[in-house]
This record gives structure tokens, C-alpha cells and sequence, in this order.
């Protein structure tokens, strides 16, 4: 394993037992996802609502007990279910950490911004005296834009980008060199978007960090990532660069996301036409034979539904799951 | 750039097309910081104390649990009759009525203390007697809650926060409690209690509680925190779902600290609410056995048992069923109110 990639997970499982009726069922959340991330990148991971993106997320942070595959962090192996590895995550906090998804329940509402930002430090034991405590908070709150005299305030006290800047000085209060963002703006204005979105892009500069960066608006992926990732079903269909995901799709997944993407600039409007999906998403407890996207592919063939087609590199690092040549 | 932005029809947002760059000003940097200003912190607890001070059923049960807690503390400095004093020849008076003797004294010069209660078929001053039953009634619903409270929140949190196996084990425990007759065992462990203890404890502080307070406040401390582990179960599985609980697990916290800082602060209105409810409740309970001459051991008096010793005056004597019985009710009520009040004022589900 070269150690040139600061993440590098491999065939990861996330299965939750729900039950179904009288029966306990596996509903396969992800199912044998790879993706490798390398240090000051950030890998863009999109798909439908759904489709097991946080899971994702969540899963290689160790928040959830993986079912099986491996996870390797800046060359140390964190889990690996053949050869029974499965590491105290303690130290690894202070590497990795997460901005999440909601940013009205991801705040305690009974702590005040200082303790929320502050929490990280306690828990680490990253300061000698309270003073220095103070200040590093204070730092934390400039970094991302927040005004500092508001430090007593309680969380519910703020806007929701605000809000979301508060999660992001928690996750940076530890000095983390990789990130998990779940969709840290989907929830938030238009215009505040594009705010926080930059935010993450200076931090990325100044602090050379790696971000797993979810969402799944693709304009908002395309601007921030140097590498794309679709997910649909927990299933992983392709992973390119950036550009050349946006130019040139070949899983029929992709190119039915990206004809669906509003084209802000009409000259440059691709001819094609717009592909437009048929059906809704299968259930993950009832996951179609062979490719999970058969049940709503232009291309689907008979071996489709018999074989799940493997990810194999189709040039350049662009990875695709797909029969179709 | 600008013709990217085309206004969609009906839409709010502002047509660009229609301005040029020297149209807009920049904002100066006070007006930017005009942007920051925030209302007045408010707190959970300002907040909802102000919403309870709102509330005037709440603020008058609160103006009577004060008084009645003031009369209780300073009365019996203030009166000069023990709740065990039995006075010759004073046996039998109305309210406010003295006995020959002590017309006598008055008529010497001396004062004499009325008997604003009258007094009971012994002669004893009835007033202090329903302090002391008042006092007694309160201590036991506040200890008795607070002992339901330790168990029922350990017991539900441990249950809710692990979750899974574990849960399911010990929520099955407390349906069986929940389904143990709870009087019966009251009932059965004075008896037993009484056979056993009796002897063991006599001269110690536990002789004045009595057997049957003990046997109470072990059945209360072996059946009633069911009720509260169920609720703080419940308030716990949810707040678990809170994405800050993840947060936690991924900033490296312990579980201690997790349950200390982000869970149990988060049901701590759910907690004060019940156990506020829980008082009344135990109260009643008191008074019922006490009633039922199940409660507290002669000549200690408590607010049931000496409802039950009116019984047998009850045609020439009514005020003394009526003072006990109106001071449970007061009391009752009062808790009753403040604990609704506590309700609407924390409960966020009820307000906003
Ligand atoms: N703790 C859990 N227990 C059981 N099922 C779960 C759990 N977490 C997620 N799931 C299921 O796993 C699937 C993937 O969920 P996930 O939250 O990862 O989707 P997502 O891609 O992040 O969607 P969204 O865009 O809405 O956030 C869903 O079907 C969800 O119901
Ligand atoms: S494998 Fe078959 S069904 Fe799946 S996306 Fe490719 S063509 Fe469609
Ligand atoms: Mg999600």
C-alpha cells in the first residue's frame, strides 16, 4: 500500500440490521465502496438522497462499527476485517474529523459557543491554562468568520450559516488534517452557500487539509473538488477527476445526474438532450440483482442483470462500474 | 456574467440587468458590523423562568408552597405546645376556645397561648399537630421523590444510553415492577416489617419514623422509580438521535462525559418537571396509608393519620377532618400547579 494517499478505503460495508416484519434484515447502507484520497485533495462524493453518502462519512471516521473492508489513515491501518485489525480511534481524533450534515441538531443547545468550540481542546488536553484556552477559541472564531464578543452566546442564538461555521471551528479545533464535510451547505441560504464554500477552500490552502466533501448538488462539488465520486445505492458507479467527470461521464448514472444539472450558461448548453430518469430508487432492503442501477438504465443488457460489473479504470484514473463499453 | 442571470418570472429576486456597478455603494465597515448585532442572550433557564413567572396559577402555587413551608419552619418555635403534649383538663376545645384552668390563668394576668385549631380528644393543641402531619407529609413526598429520582434516571439512563440487548433486558425488569400491586406490598412489608425491624430499631431515630415509614419508602424506592426510568429512557433514545451526540463520538469524548454534558442536561426539564409531579404523588400515597393507619407510628402525627383519628368525632368535631384534609389538598394542589407550570414553561414541545 503506498502511503502517497493520506486515506485509502477498501471495499467498506456498512450493513444495518433493521427489522423487516419478524425478521432482522441487513439493509445494505454501503456495499463494497473503494475511494483513496491524497493529502491537500479533496475527493467530491455526490449521489441521490439516500444512497448512503453519510453513511459513508460516518463510517470511516469510525462513528459506526464497519461490517467489513479497510480503512487506512496517513499509512496506518484504523481497520481491517480480514486481518482483525480494529485500532482505538482515540489518538485519530485529533486527525480526522467531520462538519455535518444538519446544523441545528449537530449543536448542543444547551452549551455556548465557547464550550462547543472549546469541547475538542478539553477532551485532548490541548491547552495549560484557561487563558490559553480562551485564546485558542478565539482564534477558532476568527478563523471562520464569527464575531468573537458572541463566544457566551448559545447555539440557537445564531443564523443557520452561522451555525455551520460554529461546527467548522469544532472540527478545526483540533488541528485535523482530513475532513469529512456532509454536505456542510445544503441546508443553508444560496447565498450564504458560496460564503462557506470559499471558507473551505481558503482553509484548505492555509491549512493544507484533505476534505471527503459530500453533497449533492454536482455545481457545488464541481467548484471545490479535484476529484468526483457517485454513489448510487451504496454501490460506488465512478470516480474521476473533476473535469473530465463533468465532460466526458460514461456511467449512465452520471450522465443522467449531470443532464439534470441547470446549465448557467446556455452557449455552452450541451446538445444532448436531457436524460430524464424513469422509476424511483429501489429500496436498499430490496436491492435489484446484478448492477443496483439496471432497474432504471437506458442500457441495460441481460448480463447486467445476472453480473454486478466490476470498477475497473477505463484511462487516466477514471474508474467506472459499468457493462457497457 | 450578467445576462446569466435571467430573472424568472414571479421570482423575488432582484432583476441585475435592470443596474450597473455604480449603482450599488459599498457598505461601510460600521454598517457590516451592524450585521453581527444580536438580540439579548437568552438562556434555557431565563427563558423559561420568565415564561413561569407568566403563569399566575404557577406563581400563586408558588406564594402558598412559601408561606406554608414558613409557617411550617417557624410555627413551633413560635407556639409554646409540643405535637406530643397532652394538657389536663383541655381535652375536647373548639377552635380558639380555653379550657376552666386556663381562664383561670388569663384571669390572673397570665397570657395563654389560643388554641387556633382547638384540640384533640387527649388534649392536645390541634394546630401544631397539623404543622408537624404538614411536615411530615412534605418531608416524606420530597425524599421519597428524590429517592425515585436516583434510581429511576441511573436505571434510565444506563438502559437508553447502551440501547440494544442491555435495553431491552432491563425495560422487561420494569414492566414486571410496573405490574407488582403496589399497595399489597406496602401493606405486606409494614406487617413483615413490623415483626422483624421492630425490635432491632427501637431507640434509634428510625423508632420515631416508625416500621411503616421504612416499609414506605423501600416500596417506593423498589416500585415507583419505574415510572421515571421508563421516562428518562425515552427522553434519552431520542436525544441520542441528535446529531451533537455523533459530534461528541468523533471530537473523542468519554461516554461519562457525553451523558454528563450533552444528555442529561438535555432532559433536565423532563426530570425537574416529574419529580416536581412526583411530590404530590407521594403525598397522596402518604396520606392514604397514614389514613389507613399504615403511615407513621403514634404520637408522631401526619396529615392522614389524624384525618383517620377525627373519624370517630367527626358529628361534634367536623373541623377535625376538615384542617387535616384541607391541608392535604392545599398542599396538593399547590405542587400539582407548579408542576404543570414548570411544564409549560420548560416543556420546548409545548411552547414555540
Ligand atoms: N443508523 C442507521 N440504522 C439503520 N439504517 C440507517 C442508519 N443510518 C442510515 N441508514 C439507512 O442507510 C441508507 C443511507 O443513508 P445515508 O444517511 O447514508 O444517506 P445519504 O446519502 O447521506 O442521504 P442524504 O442525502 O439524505 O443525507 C438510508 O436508506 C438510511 O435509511
Ligand atoms: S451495468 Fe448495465 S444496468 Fe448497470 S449502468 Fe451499466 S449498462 Fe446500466
Ligand atoms: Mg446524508
Amino acid at each position: 500500500m503506498s502511503s502517497e494517499n493520506i486515506l485509502e478505503v477498501s471495499h467498506l460495508k456498512q450493513y444495518f440490521p433493521v427489522k423487516n416484519g419478524f425478521r432482522t434484515v441487513p439493509l445494505k447502507a454501503v456495499d463494497d465502496i473503494s475511494f483513496t484520497i491524497k493529502p491537500g485533495e479533496t475527493l467530491g462524493l455526490v449521489g441521490e438522497s439516500g444512497c448512503g453518502k453519510t453513511t459513508v462519512g460516518r463510517t470511516l471516521l469510525r462513528l459506526y462499527q464497519p461490517t467489513s473492508g479497510c480503512i487506512v489513515f496517513d499509512g496506518d491501518v484504523l481497520y481491517d476485517s480480514e486481518k482483525k485489525i480494529d485500532v482505538k480511534m482515540q489518538p485519530y481524533r485529533k486527525q480526522m474529523q467531520m462538519v455535518f450534515q444538519d446544523p441545528y441538531s449537530s449543536l448542543n443547545p444547551r452549551m455556548t459557543v465557547e464550550d462547543i468550540i472549546g469541547e475538542p481542546l478539553d477532551v485532548h488536553k490541548l491547552y495549560t491554562s484557561k487563558g490559553e484556552r480562551h485564546d485558542k477559541i478565539m482564534e477558532l472564531m476568527e478563523t471562520v468568520g464569527l464575531n468573537a464578543e458572541h463566544a457566551t452566546r448559545y447555539a440557537h442564538e445564531f443564523s443557520g450559516g452561522q451555525r455551520q461555521r460554529i461546527g467548522i471551528a469544532r472540527a478545526l479545533a483540533v488541528d485535523p488534517k482530513f475532513i469529512v464535510c456532509d454536505e456542510p451547505v445544503s441546508a443553508l441560504d444560496v447565498s450564504i452557500q458560496a460564503q462557506v464554500v470559499n471558507m473551505f477552500e481558503d482553509l484548505q490552502k492555509q491549512r493544507g487539509l484533505s476534505y471527503l466533501f459530500i453533497a449533492h448538488d454536482l455545481l457545488v462539488v464541481q467548484h471545490i473538488s479535484d476529484r468526483i465520486a457517485v454513489m448510487y445505492l451504496g454501490h460506488m458507479m465512478e470516480i474521476a477527476d473533476a473535469d473530465e467527470l463533468m465532460d466526458n461521464p460514461i456511467h449512465p448514472y452520471t450522465q443522467s445526474l449531470l443532464s439534470a444539472v441547470p446549465i448557467p450558461d446556455p452557449k455552452t448548453a450541451r446538445k444532448s438532450q436531457r436524460i430524464i430518469l424513469e422509476g424511483d430508487v429501489p429500496s436498499p432492503l430490496k436491492m435489484p440483482s446484478g448492477c443496483p442501477f439496471r432497474t432504471r438504465c437506458r442500457y441495460a443488457t441481460e448480463q447486467c442483470a445476472c453480473e454486478m460489473p466490476p470498477f475497473t479504470d477505463r484511462g487516466n484514473g477514471h474508474m467506472v462500474a459499468c457493462w457497457n463499453k | 456574467m450578467k445576462d446569466n442571470f435571467k430573472k424568472a418570472p414571479f421570482s423575488a429576486q432582484i432583476d441585475l440587468s435592470k443596474f450597473s456597478m455604480q449603482d450599488f455603494e459599498k457598505a461601510t465597515d460600521e454598517e457590516k458590523r451592524q450585521q453581527d448585532v444580536m438580540g439579548e442572550s437568552t438562556t434555557f433557564f431565563k427563558d423559561g423562568m420568565r415564561r413561569l413567572r407568566r403563569n399566575p396559577l404557577a406563581m400563586l402555587a408558588i406564594g402558598i408552597l412559601i408561606a406554608l413551608i414558613i409557617v411550617i419552619i417557624f410555627a413551633p418555635l413560635v407556639i409554646p405546645y409540643g405535637y406530643a403534649d397532652i394538657m389536663k383538663g383541655s381535652a375536647n376545645l373548639h377552635p380558639f376556645e380555653y379550657s376552666a384552668s386556663e381562664l383561670k390563668q388569663i384571669a390572673k394576668g397570665e397570657s395563654v397561648f389560643p388554641h387556633i385549631f382547638g384540640t384533640d380528644s387527649l388534649g392536645r393543641d390541634y394546630f401544631i399537630r397539623v404543622i408537624y402531619g404538614a411536615r411530615v407529609s412534605l418531608v416524606v413526598g420530597i425524599f421519597a421523590s428524590i429517592l425515585v429520582l436516583m434510581i429511576g434516571m441511573l436505571y434510565g439512563s444506563i438502559s437508553g444510553y447502551l440501547g440494544g440487548r442491555v435495553d431491552l433486558v432491563m425495560m422487561r425488569i420494569v414492566d414486571i415492577i410496573y405490574s407488582l400491586p403496589d399497595m399489597l406490598l406496602i401493606i405486606l412489608l409494614a406487617v413483615v416489617l413490623n415483626e422483624t425491624l421492630g425490635s432491632i430499631i427501637k431507640g434509634t431515630i428510625f423508632a420515631k419514623l416508625g416500621t411503616n415509614m421504612i416499609a414506605l419508602f423501600i416500596v417506593f424506592g423498589l416500585l415507583y422509580w419505574v415510572g421515571m426510568a421508563r421516562l428518562i429512557r425515552g427522553q434519552i433514545l431520542t436525544i441520542k438521535q441528535n446529531e451533537y451526540v455523533l459530534a461528541a463520538k468523533c471530537i473523542g469524548t468519554s461516554t461519562s462525559r457525553t451523558i454528563l454534558k450533552h444528555i442529561l442536561p438535555n432532559c433536565l426539564s423532563v426530570i425537574i418537571i416529574t419529580t416536581a409531579l412526583q411530590i404530590p404523588s407521594a403525598i397522596f400515597t402518604e396520606s392514604y396509608l397514614s389514613f389507613v393507619g399504615l403511615g407513621v407510628s403514634a404520637p408522631m402525627p401526619s396529615l392522614g393519620s389524624l384525618a383517620n383519628e377525627a373519624r370517630s368525632g367527626m358529628m361534634t368535631y367536623p373541623e377535625r377532618l376538615l384542617f387535616p384534609a384541607f391541608a392535604i389538598c392545599l398542599i396538593v394542589l399547590a405542587l400539582n400547579l407548579l408542576g404543570d407550570g414548570l411544564r409549560d414553561a420548560f416543556d420546548p414541545k409545548l411552547s414555540r
